[in-house]
């Protein structure tokens, strides 16, 4: 008996995101089908494989400074990435109802050029705008921009919620019904509020240049796992990117997010967590398995395994054997050894010990134990394991859905979409049309009311 | 005529530059923020195998007055939205320099150059008002002189962006396990004035290279910037004599070739009258709509009779029709018939402009590393 004649009630919907596999440590590029991560035909392919399995929206990730180590540019990763806006803007293009989401960070852009991008975005693709705030700060990124490398990295919360605020007083400076565009009357626009913003960041003052786009605002995703960072998401998102993929850690994080929306005045069930999730399909579970390791490793070369080790470390180990033991000596805590990404762990020291304990239990080499402890693999399986695992994830509301990582660009999408697509349908937790038009539709998630105005004038 | 070929592009504003514009039939006002009213445009641009299709931008609502068009979407995002649709014309959105990061008009215009296969182009604007600095929360506004230097160091920083990735550092050399070729990636080191950029860019080299700069010509400020950076400039002025000799200025302060441009606002219809009678209508719609540049109100005919005609010292035009699509409509199906322009080689936009496509700056040359 399957579930769904159990059931007498649908089982919660899993929503689907696709994440292009670009600058990224688990994009393979080694494979020889690896394509370009920088011409317009890789998105386009992933793009359209992402409609074509129905899927909510296609996701593009953002760095705004080339990743150094060692004081060089990391070469050992894909490197270099094009614009996240001007690429959402030519798929709208070529597609239909996919979400177009982007990641753009809120530190180094100016919340009116923001909201006019996003705005056109919305207007252009007929409503499947989303933007994932990030608010990565530090100075090396802030020395591309002439503003933003001063802010400290306490702050970097603080000016984000100002750049949403204003940014939504702009996209709600133009009433529903402000463009009438009526030749017999001759109104073409009225009705348009004045954005007057004075907070401790900025001083804002201006009219938004658009009318109200289609889906009043665009869908907002939110990357970020500090307490600020979640407060931050939980009163602002629709749709939270994480990387809690696993069943247990899912529900924690899940039951914490949707608690701090109702704090926050919301329905819990208007933020959708979506985790970031990477896959590994085979015809069995063991050639699955397989496949898995080969890609690990293709992932974690010798020489990767170094540079992720410096990481820990805080030093320079390029006389590091990978394929030997651990580094002997303790690491350095104060070190820049690594710029512009996320940094790996909080007490070096510690960290140091444990791998070296559980190197020492499995008899595990560097790299070994770099692929064992960098793994993200959350689904390994044949297409019906994957189907059911990640169906159990959602019913057991770990999570509302997936963004998926493939690990080939361009075609990493294309089994997915084939296969556990046609599963997840035939389990009725995965619809077989879109229904709907707008992201937000697809998502589930309201849209957004007016906010309340303050005092302000009307042109 | 002195000039093989003659160039012609087109800047199109939303119903047309006249604010009134929207209220003509056939204008379809309630979709000038559709994506369905700029795929119509770009299709129509693209029969006509023009040259530029241009975009213009700025952070201003602008009128004030209830009966005027206003607001505007993202130029970038409209040529991003064509880039696929298209295949000949090159896509030149304006992206203002005086509150835009450098850095993200890098990115934006040579991801422009990936998405339409190497026809993307800049046209720079600065921002002069108090109404847009008030927007990014400024205060005051430069002298024109000075938003100037501003928008050539930022065309000085952006073409060293372009060039910071040599075209082969891509190297995916899996035996040393190196993706890129580190030291074909090169910092820029940029100070100015007003900011400093360091890089490189975050997107390899475009497939132009360069993507086409342009920059429009309106007085000794802008004149300056577009000899000094421009591959193209668009010419302002009240007639063709004076339009000329601005060119011949620009050209001598410039030391080299470039391709010279004038700004022409259009009306068109099948008679000259009726050009006249919808442009006359305009202007009582909104009488505050003066011409900022030669204005050719007439027929097909006329017009392509006028640009056959252009002075010597400009290439070609850049028609702003004052209404759209009904000129822009007849530009393709009257005006560039008439005109005979060679079939254009090669498929990018440098190419188009008989421009080569340059190595990077920072490539050292013969392989001395
Ligand atoms: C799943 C996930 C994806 C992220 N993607 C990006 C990204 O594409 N670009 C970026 O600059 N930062 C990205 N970040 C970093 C966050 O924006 C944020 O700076 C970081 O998580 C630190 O913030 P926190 O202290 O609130 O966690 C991502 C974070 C998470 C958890």
């Amino acid at each position: 008996m399957t579930r769904r004649e159990t059931s007498r009630e649908t089982p919660r919907q899993i929503h689907l995101g696709a994440h292009f596999p670009g600058v990224n440590n688990t994009t393979v590029w080694r494979d020889p089908r690896s394509g370009s991560q920088v011409d317009f035909s890789s998105f386009e392919h992933l793009a359209r494989t992402a409609e074509r399995g129905l899927m909510d929206f296609f996701f593009l990730a953002e760095g705004l400074r080339l990743r150094e180590q060692r004081g060089k540019i990391h070469d050992l990763d894909v490197v270099g990435r094009p614009d996240t806006l001007t690429v959402l803007n030519s798929i709208a293009s070529v597609t239909t109802h996919l979400g177009l989401a982007g990641t753009i960070n809120a530190t180094f852009n100016e919340a009116a050029e923001l909201a006019k991008q996003f705005a056109s975005l919305d207007h252009l693709s007929g409503g499947r705008a989303a933007w994932n705030v990030v608010t990565s700060s530090d100075a090396f990124t802030g020395e591309n921009f002439r503003r933003g490398g001063y802010l400290a990295h306490a702050d970097r919360y603080v000016r984000a919620r100002e750049v949403l605020d204003v940014a939504r007083e702009f996209w709600d400076s133009w009433a529903e019904d402000s463009l009438v565009a009526d030749p017999e009357t001759g109104v073409f626009a009225r009705g348009i509020s004045e954005v007057d913003h004075r907070g401790p960041q900025f001083q804002v003052r201006g009219t938004g240049s658009l009318p109200r786009s289609p889906q009043g605002h665009p869908v907002l995703l939110q990357a970020g796992d500090s307490d600020d960072g979640r407060e931050f998401g939980a009163t602002y998102a629709d749709a939270i990117f994480t990387m809690h993929g696993s069943l247990e850690a899912g529900q924690r994080f899940t039951a914490d997010m949707r608690s701090r929306a109702v704090r926050n005045g919301r329905s819990g069930d208007d933020l959708k967590i979506l985790p970031g999730v990477t896959f590994v399909l085979g015809d069995t579970p063991g050639q699955a398995r397989e496949h898995a390791r080969e890609i690990r490793f293709q992932q974690v070369g010798p020489a990767q395994a170094i540079a992720f080790l410096e990481q820990v470390w805080g030093r320079d180990l390029s006389d590091h054997d990978p394929e030997g033991p651990l580094p002997a000596q303790d690491p350095e805590t104060t070190s820049t050894i690594a710029q512009g990404r996320t940094r790996m762990t909080k007490d070096p020291v510690e960290t140091a010990r444990t791998w070296r304990d559980l190197a020492a239990a499995h008899g595990w080499s560097s790299r070994e134990l770099v692929v064992e402890v960098t793994g993200r693999q959350q689904f390994v399986g044949t297409p019906a394991q994957v189907a059911e695992e990640m169906d159990t994830y959602v019913q057991a509301d770990a999570c509302d859905g997936f963004i998926l990582v493939p690990s080939l660009t361009p075609a990493g999408l294309d089994e997915f979409v084939e296969k556990v697509v046609p599963l997840l349908q035939e389990r009725g937790s995965y619809r077989t049309g879109y229904t709907g038009s707008t992201l937000r539709e697809h998502l589930g998630v309201p849209h957004p009311h007016r906010l309340a105005p303050a005092v302000r004038a009307t042109a | 005529m002195s000039r093989e070929p003659l160039r012609l592009g087109v800047e199109l504003d939303a119903a047309g530059r006249h604010p009134a514009a929207w209220r003509l039939p056939g204008a379809r006002p309630a979709e000038l923020f559709t994506a369905a009213h700029w795929r119509r445009l770009g299709a129509l641009v693209e029969r006509a195998d023009l040259d530029l299709l241009v975009v213009p931008d700025s952070f201003r609502l602008g009128s004030s007055d209830e009966r005027d068009q206003r607001g505007r979407l993202d130029a970038v995002a409209i040529a991003a939205h064509l880039a696929p649709l298209t295949r000949r014309v090159g896509l030149v959105p304006v992206v203002t320099t005086t509150h835009t990061e450098p850095f993200h008009t890098n990115k934006a215009v040579a991801t422009l150059d990936f998405t339409s296969l190497g026809r993307a182009g800049w046209q720079v604007e600065v921002s002069t008002t108090a109404e847009e600095a008030d927007t990014f929360g400024r205060t005051g506004t430069a002298p024109p002189g000075e938003l100037w230097r501003e928008a050539a160091d930022t065309v000085e920083v952006v073409r060293r962006l372009w060039d910071s990735w040599e075209d082969d550092a891509v190297v995916r050399d899996v035996a040393s396990g190196r993706f890129v070729d580190r030291d074909k990636l090169h910092y820029v080191d940029f100070e100015g004035e007003r900011f400093s950029v360091r890089g490189p860019s975050i997107t390899p080299r475009s497939p132009q290279g360069q993507p086409l700069v342009v920059v429009p010509v309106r007085d000794e400020h802008s004149l300056a910037v577009a000899a000094a950076h421009a591959d193209v400039a668009r010419i302002e002025a009240g007639d063709e004599r004076t339009a000329a000799q601005t060119a011949d200025r620009l050209r001598t302060l410039a030391g080299r070739e470039l391709t010279v441009l004038l700004d022409v606002e259009v009306l068109l219809r099948q008679t000259a009258t009726e050009a006249l009678d919808v442009a006359g209508r305009l202007d009582e719609l909104n009488p505050g709509a003066a011409p900022r540049s030669v204005r050719h109100l007439g027929t097909p005919a006329t017009l392509a009779a006028a640009l056959a005609e252009l002075p010597d010292g400009l290439d070609g035009a850049v028609l702003a029709p004052l209404d759209l699509p009904a000129t822009l409509e007849l530009v393709v199906s009257g005006v560039v018939p008439a005109l005979t322009r060679p079939p254009v080689a090669g498929s990018t936009l440098r190419e188009r402009f008989g421009l080569p496509r340059p190595t990077s700056r920072y490539a050292r040359i013969g392989g001395v590393r």
